[in-house]
């Protein structure tokens, strides 16, 4: 399955897990983002409701 | 919203698909380029990343002139949503580019003149994000990230073109051209193509996603705002 990199296995290796994590990482930090802003923003509306 | 709340999951879905298929392609089913061995699939995320992270700049300008000129305050918001995802995508092409040139230039890093635009252009990112930070009047943070994203125009474009101003450093030409003796054959253009798209669409993904955010968060801090007033 995994193909033969043959010498240059380190560096391609290497490119694909940063990039990778890169895109990962910033998918899961705007996920998280919106998820807190829409629950804030919910919690403030609530309360301007109740209050 | 309610438009983004109907789009936002098929382009995710089309975002993933088109992912998977165009990083899965070019990384297992590709042969090694005669010259460059294996490495020739680091392009499949190279190429896009670049070509994001110029282009990322550039709708960060039109959201910026579109905030000076008609002060439309989504768009203000986009171009802060889409600075975090052009960094990411500058240190993607940087890192995958080093990575690359150490077996094929020798080296991790050279002062070339498509480098070092593009060096500069990740500064100019982090400067951006650093100054919508920095400001806490919105307006005010709006204006002067505008600027700062008109005179980092200059160095998103000089990254693009830096090749042919300068006909020297390590870095080669375009990878796709219309002169098929620069273009790549098309055992890697088309895997490159379906990458291209994804990262497009990713962009367009994420940068939807955030600016939903960040109009959330005005809205937040509005609300707050006339609450502390009461």
């Amino acid at each position: 399955m995994m193909p033969d990199l043959g010498a240059y296995a380190l560096p391609v290796l290497a490119a694909y897990a940063g990039g990778i994590l890169a895109l990962l990482g910033l998918t899961i930090q705007s996920l998280w983002k919106a998820r807190r802003s829409k629950i804030d923003l919910a919690e403030i509306e609530r309360t301007r409701k109740d209050g | 919203m309610r438009l983004t709340d109907r789009i936002l999951p098929a382009l995710t879905l089309l975002t993933v698909g088109f992912m998977l298929v165009g990083l899965i392609w070019g990384f297992f089913f590709t042969p090694d380029d005669f010259k460059q061995g294996s490495t020739v699939k680091i392009i499949f995320l190279h190429v896009p990343a670049a070509l994001m992270a110029i282009n990322a700049w550039l709708m960060m300008l039109v959201a910026s002139l579109i905030w000076l000129i008609r002060r439309h305050h989504v768009s203000a918001l986009a171009a802060k949503a889409a600075a975090p995802v052009g960094m990411v995508m500058t240190l993607i092409a940087l890192w995958t580019g080093a990575v690359w040139g150490q077996p094929m230039w020798g080296t991790y890093w050279e002062w070339d003149p498509r480098l070092t635009s593009f060096m500069i252009l990740f500064v100019f990112y982090l400067g951006y994000i650093a100054l919508w930070a920095a400001i806490e009047d919105p307006d005010t943070a709006a204006d002067l990230t505008s600027i700062l994203c008109l005179v980092g125009s200059i160095f998103a474009l000089l990254s693009r073109y830096a090749v042919n101003f300068w006909n020297q450093g390590l870095h080669q030409g375009a990878s796709l051209s219309l002169d098929r003796e620069e273009h790549v054959a098309d055992v890697f253009s088309n895997p490159l193509y379906v990458s291209m798209i994804a990262f497009v669409l990713f962009f367009v993904t994420i940068v939807l996603l955030r600016t939903r955010s960040e109009i959330r968060a005005r809205r937040l801090r509005a609300l707050m705002a006339r609450e502390q007033a009461r």
